[in-house]
């Protein structure tokens, strides 16, 4: 069993998964706001590797992390930061990123080192379907660890239907068809959310892109099993003095029914 | 590492659109629909007949291809050889980069797109996609690096005047790279009535290989040409410049398979390739994945993109496209490179004895000529992508250092 079926056994609505950026805003930051989210509520941490070129990101992720690759941040780096994390984080953790970086450091090696540390599941926004089938997939599953596909709402629903099957721990439901941090038009995500609901999907879904307060995490959460916030998180950590106070003020925020 | 092998179609990508280990289609599932559909449908509406009757005449008549093949006379002599220019500069809008465009928007047409936007480093190929929009009456963004807008004011003006929103891209190193970051983000945020014109042979499967088909019309224009001219369809040697490479694989392409030919790809060495200060991607980079493809990246031990530098703003991308980052590996293609001043150099020089004043990407393939060894009997045809009015800022500053 992993920690992210374990979690949606438990509870399977109301589901928060918080993004942020390794090394951001400092370098050595990265422990701290994983616990910080930890405590303030945050069921599932995505923790993000960053790149120089993230084409599925708005600018508020690219710029954070901008920062934390000139703050010194790598691959290398996260690993070792993140050696002794499950002393202090029971919750599941993800890694989101982009193939470039992880092929320099070495696919297998990367699955590996992952899992070592504790890691639960990758989010590659770049690995396509049919990379995944071809070679990428086997390794990820042979180190056990979960793989969650990105589906939009242009996606058809055959693909819906393999990119769930190939999934495990969740399906990732980008809100609309758009890069992170754009404001969305909620009534026509409602149609796509109780469209993939009635689909009765083997994972549970959490919507990503363009959540970023109360109101819009509950419009989400009526038809899925929870949501992503990222853009919104890392803007106030930008802007917070501290971490932990930012990201208890930010999650009362959100998780206040 | 591959060697060259006469079994090797180097004009068929597999049907994922790889060239050997390079290509592919590594996007987000957000642009899949897109892709996808691009994928399935290019090359049965690049066959169809009516299209290419309509892409004919356009080219004809609206391109005024074909371009001449030119003996250059006094070249010739000063190397010892036999020099052709492919007058690519010749083109409306003054380089290659419209024979893709027209092609795309024909397409884009018949897929009912209704937008069009394009990335664009020296502003060539913005100016080339402003213009077919204006000719089809299609809305058209064109994203550019801030900085390249500095350096290419001109191409700019023409943009806007063609009716085109340029939008400047402030991210990274504000140049080719950040521009077509930003381009391809926009058509995330906005895939249904939008097509991207991509202007080089890079990007997501099917790109590079529609963009090289299209620019093809090059090199099926050299055979015949040169077969008028010399008696033969095959010269020794076809010389190119390569940023993300698509003069070069226009100019390549109907020699890709004849063993006979060398073909010559010349990269932005910079300050020197070993400067920092670069952009010559098969010397500096390792294989990588960037905008949509598997190629050869310049980029850091751990994997970050790095910003190169080229006097020339249509040279200035790390990466390069899959076919070329193939033909580098199998050795099918030599790959060279010249520095920021041996492009400017050259171009002076070929202005002063050819009476042409060529761009400053295309300068980069004259000034490998003195360097190549050439024998008397060879016969050499350089790819003259684009002309120079748009570098005039840059000629004028350093005809003031001169003096």
């Amino acid at each position: 069993m992993s920690r992210l079926s374990d979690l949606f056994k438990k509870q399977n609505e109301r589901i928060l998964n918080v993004y942020c950026t390794a090394g951001f805003p400092q370098l050595n930051s990265t422990l701290q706001v994983m616990e910080s989210l930890q405590a303030s509520g945050t069921h599932i941490i995505e923790l993000g590797m960053p790149y120089s070129d993230p084409l599925a990101d708005g600018e508020v992720i690219q710029s954070s992390g901008n920062i934390a690759i000139a703050n010194g941040m790598t691959i290398d780096v996260l690993f070792d930061q993140l050696a002794k994390m499950r002393d202090r984080i029971h919750i599941p953790v993800v890694l989101m990123g982009y193939m470039n970086p992880i092929i320099q450091y070495g696919f297998e090696s990367f699955c590996k080192k992952a899992k070592e540390v504790g890691v639960d599941g990758l989010i590659l926004p770049d690995l396509p379907l049919f990379e995944f089938e071809h070679f990428y997939g086997k390794i990820i599953n042979e180190y056990g660890l979960d793989f969650i596909f990105l589906v939009t709402p242009e996606t058809p629903e055959d693909r819906v239907r393999k990119l769930d099957a190939l999934s495990t721990g969740f399906l990732y439901a980008v809100s609309s068809s758009a890069t992170t941090g754009k404001d969305k038009d909620f009534s026509k995500v409602a149609l796509y959310l109780q469209k993939l609901h009635n689909m009765q999907l083997k994972n549970p879904v959490l919507v990503g892109f363009g959540i970023k307060d109360k109101d819009t995490f509950n419009a989400v959460c009526a038809y899925s099993n929870g949501a992503i916030i990222g853009s919104a998180y890392i803007n106030a950590l930008a802007k917070g003095a501290d971490i932990h106070e930012t990201t208890d003020q930010f999650l009362k925020a959100v998780l206040n029914k | 590492m591959h060697s060259f092998n006469k079994a090797i179609n180097y004009q068929a990508p597999s049907a994922e659109g790889y060239y050997g280990d390079f290509g592919g289609a590594y996007i987000p599932e957000m642009l899949y629909s897109n892709v996808e559909t691009l994928k399935t449908q290019y090359l049965q509406i690049m066959k169809d007949a009516d299209f290419q009757k309509e892409f004919h005449a356009l080219l004809k008549d609206y391109v005024g291809r074909p371009t001449p093949l030119f003996y250059a006379e006094r070249l010739s002599k000063e190397i010892g050889t036999n020099i052709y220019l492919k007058r690519e500069d010749l083109c409306h809008t003054g380089a290659h980069k419209i024979n893709n465009t027209i092609g795309q928007i024909l397409l884009a047409d018949k897929l009912g797109k209704k937008k069009i936007i394009a990335e664009t480093g020296a502003g060539q190929h913005g100016v080339a996609t402003a213009t077919v929009c204006a000719l089809k009456g299609l809305e058209c963004v064109v994203y550019m690096g801030e900085k390249d807008i500095e350096r290419q004011a001109p191409n700019v003006a023409r943009m806007k005047m063609l009716g085109a929103k340029v939008v400047p891209a402030t991210s990274g190193s504000k140049t080719l790279k950040d521009a077509t970051n930003e381009a391809i983000r926009a058509w995330i945020n906005e895939p249904n009535e939008t097509h991207y014109i991509i202007g080089s042979v890079v990007g997501p499967h099917p790109y590079p290989d529609m963009v090289a088909r299209f620019q093809s019309v090059i090199s099926d224009e050299i055979r015949k040409q040169l077969k008028d001219k010399t008696g033969t369809e095959l010269p020794t040697h076809v010389v190119a410049c390569v940023g993300g490479g698509s003069n070069a694989a226009g100019a390549f392409y109907h020699f890709l398979n004849e063993q006979t030919v060398e073909l010559v790809a010349v990269e932005a060495a910079g300050r020197g390739v070993y400067s920092g200060m670069s952009a010559a991607t098969t010397q500096l980079g390792k294989p990588g994945i960037l905008h949509g493809s598997k190629s050869i990246l310049m980029q850091t031990a751990d994997g970050q993109v790095v910003e190169p530098h080229s006097i020339s703003a249509g040279l200035d991308y790390p990466g390069i496209g899959p076919l070329h980052a193939f033909l580098y590996e199998s050795k099918r293609g030599t790959f060279t490179s010249a520095t920021d001043e041996e492009a400017l150099q050259w171009a002076f020089h070929l202005s002063e004895i050819e009476g042409i004043i060529p761009a400053l990407e295309t300068a980069h393939a004259f000034a490998i000529l003195p360097k190549m060894n050439f024998k008397p009997t060879d016969i050499v045809v350089v790819c003259l992508s684009g002309r120079g009015d748009k570098d005039l800022a840059t000629y004028m500053q350093a005809m003031d250092f001169k003096k």
